[in-house]
């Protein structure tokens, strides 16, 4: 089985770059924004689109991500919705992976096996749910694999060597490496000890290595590139779309812009990156 | 409801930290090292008979224990049923029961070299009980309080900045218990080689339901030692409020395998469970993830946390213990409520009739208590968990009996 996360990565490697992998809120801060977010993504520079789902108590997440959260809830977002927005998101794109990450309980209460069904059907590629670790297999991992998407673990600095193949084992589609112990958007990471812990992780799998959390500008992400097959950025983006919203919240003129300049100038360092290797 | 009961209800949780569906460790992965070596320190600790040693001299000395089981004459007489004992956790040093369970965990932090310590608190209690032991043994303590908290419990965040504990308030979500326990957990996950996370009720992911569990376990060991010194026999029920519900876990699990201890946990009903705005998990809530564990939680339809309610700050969060869950569907524990208006009548009545200022918290646990105790027999005998005073509380009761008025 290969889904379009694996093509993604397996043609990048042909170009000898790594990915860009975008995130940000479903119905953030409205359905249709997010929707036209998403679409200005690809054609930005995004290689992958992870997309949030909304949640009340989003414990690994900062202040931009946790806002993110609840102005798309305000916005009247729901599972069902972000379903939607994935269906009305492939009828123009059928090549750019779509990874929904979130939190369990969302998909516990959607029901496990009716979440898998519409989500694979919807046109997802992988999940990201950043409460249950491999000690939680059984709960969505296991069934996930098993309806053909990917499961994208989270490894971080606290994973040691001991651990790092019970944390490799039943990932697909990528390994998401969590660059710093904190939450997303807080702490800088050290472009030095990411490529040891890269190099470090590359030992166990095969699998490509995405670094995410506290990358903010293109000189960081052109730093990253160098070493990971790919640049997670978040609330970076997520603070660019709550900066193009009116006083009272709402999308402005200007907010699929300003996600979709971000990501075009982060695109630019990530794909400056192997440049500069080489030379 | 038919159930195949266990042979026995003391055994859990598994290896994997479950008690039925409920429990586990639903964490992110930063956490789950951490999470793996407390369990390894708290075994080790459990099987180190020093530890045991040095926790029941503090115990005797410093939290003042065996704390009293007290024979309320006045209540018994007035309601002319059931003899009514309290047992007098409001009597240890910081006011509460919180600090059986803060004394094991900050020894255990320290055993692992833990240098500093973080906490969430709701009425304050727990932090209050946080930020005393740290004292004791010298170590920073930053407690996290919801912002609503921090106005209504005054007096308890005065008392931990006094003790030295650095209190944050927490404006995110509701601002108010879960809300703090989110901003624990990032602060966790954010400082991971010093801190060691004070949980302070039994929830969380394994190992702390049961670790927080065994170190409640003093108040229902003591119940039944002092219960067959003064009648010589085991009581005939237990009622203990429940938010998280470590003092009512605390009580009833000495007891879950004695069949003939009827045992009711009394959740904060708020308005109303009718209304919506209450605190009660079980009555009006259903099984999902929150807080590393699975329990039943309060929730809409799509599975976003719904805010709790309740005029009492410690039981204002929209989960409960994994292990309350279990024995809830196992029919072994009986779940009532009370709400708002019935939990400061008998904070009222009990203050004026015995002479004890009961804080908020057990106060919804004496408002059943006063429903079941005319029905029982005059040689029923009924405990119920005095699990903390009132002082605190003094100015809420004031401002929301002057609100009746008009």
């Amino acid at each position: 089985m290969t889904t379009r996360i694996d093509r993604r990565f397996a043609a990048l490697k042909e170009e000898g770059r790594a990915a860009l992998v975008t995130f940000t809120m479903a119905g953030d801060p409205d359905y249709a924004t997010s929707l036209a977010v998403a679409k200005a993504l690809p054609k930005a520079g995004a290689d992958v689109i992870e997309l949030g789902m909304p949640f009340t108590d989003p414990m690994a997440d900062g202040p931009a991500i946790q806002a993110a959260g609840v102005r798309a809830l305000r916005g009247g977002q729901t599972m069902i919705k972000t379903l939607e927005l994935v269906r009305e998101f492939r009828k123009g794109d059928d090549a750019t992976p779509i990874v929904l990450m979130g939190y369990y309980n969302p998909i516990y209460i959607y029901g496990v096996d009716k979440f898998l069904v519409d989500a694979k059907a919807a046109g997802v590629d992988g999940l990201i749910v950043v409460d249950l670790p491999p000690e939680e297999d059984e709960e969505l991992c296991l069934p996930a694999l098993r309806a053909g998407l990917n499961f994208i673990r989270l490894a971080t600095p606290t994973t040691d060597d001991k651990r790092l193949p019970a944390v490799l084992n039943n990932t697909s589609g990528f390994v998401y490496y969590v660059s710093i112990t904190g939450i997303t958007g807080s702490a800088a990471p050290d472009a030095g000890k990411v490529g040891a812990a890269v190099t470090r992780i590359k030992r166990h799998t095969k699998l490509p290595v995405a670094v995410g959390f506290g990358v903010r500008s293109a000189e960081q992400a052109r730093g990253i590139a160098t070493g990971a097959d790919g640049v997670v950025v978040g609330s970076a983006l997520v603070d660019a779309l709550r900066q193009s919203l009116d006083a009272s919240g709402k999308a402005t003129a200007g907010t699929v812009k300003a996600v979709a300049d971000l990501v075009a100038h982060l695109a630019q360092g990530v794909r400056a990156a192997r440049r500069v290797a080489a030379e | 409801m038919n159930v195949l009961q266990p042979n026995s209800f003391r055994t859990g949780p598994d290896e994997r930290g479950h008690f039925g569906i409920y429990g586990g460790r639903f964490v992110a992965e930063t956490l789950m090292p951490l999470i793996l070596d407390l369990e390894k320190a708290y075994a080790a600790a459990k099987a180190d008979p020093k530890y045991r040693q040095e926790m029941d001299g503090h115990l005797a000395n410093y939290v003042g224990r065996p704390s009293a089981l007290y024979y309320a004459e006045r209540l018994t007489r007035k309601f002319g049923g059931a003899k009514i004992y309290f047992k007098r956790e409001d009597l240890n040093h910081t006011g509460a029961h919180k600090v059986n369970n803060v004394l094991g965990q900050i020894m255990l932090a320290l055993r692992m070299g833990k240098t500093r310590i973080i906490a969430e608190t709701g009425a304050g209690m727990h932090g209050v009980a946080t930020a005393t032991l740290c004292a004791k043994f010298g170590l920073p303590c930053i407690v996290y309080m919801g912002a609503v908290d921090v106005e209504r419990q005054q007096p308890n965040v005065l008392r931990m900045k006094m003790l030295g504990a650095e209190v944050r308030a927490v404006e995110s979500g509701s601002r108010t218990l879960k809300d703090a326990m989110n901003e624990a957990l990032r602060d966790w996950v954010t400082n991971v080689s010093d801190t060691f996370y004070c949980i302070g009720t039994v929830a969380g992911p394994h190992p702390y339901p049961a670790m927080v569990r065994d170190f409640q376990c003093v108040i229902g060991n003591e119940t039944r030692e002092q219960m067959m010194a003064l009648e010589g026999r085991l009581p005939d029920s237990l009622i203990a409020c429940i938010g998280g519900g470590s003092n009512a876990m605390g009580l009833f699990h000495p007891f879950l395998d004695d069949r003939s201890v009827e045992i009711y946990g009394v959740e904060a009903a708020g308005h109303g469970v009718a209304t919506g705005q209450h605190a009660a998990s079980i009555a009006g809530g259903r099984p999902g993830v929150l807080h590393g564990n699975r329990t039943y939680l309060l929730m809409d339809a799509d599975g976003q946390i719904e805010e709790a309610h309740s005029i009492s700050a410690g039981l204002d969060y929209p989960g409960i213990g994994p292990e309350h869950s279990w024995l809830k569907d196992m029919g072994r524990v009986q779940f009532l409520s009370a709400t708002d208006d019935e939990a400061v009548a008998a904070f009222q009545l009990c203050s004026q009739l015995e002479g004890i200022i009961p804080a908020l918290e057990p106060a919804h646990a004496l408002a059943r208590v006063f429903d079941l105790a005319p029905q029982k027999p005059k040689d029923h005998l009924m405990v119920v968990n005095l699990s903390g005073r009132g002082d605190k509380d003094l100015a809420s009761v004031e401002a929301y009996l002057e609100g009746k008025k008009k």
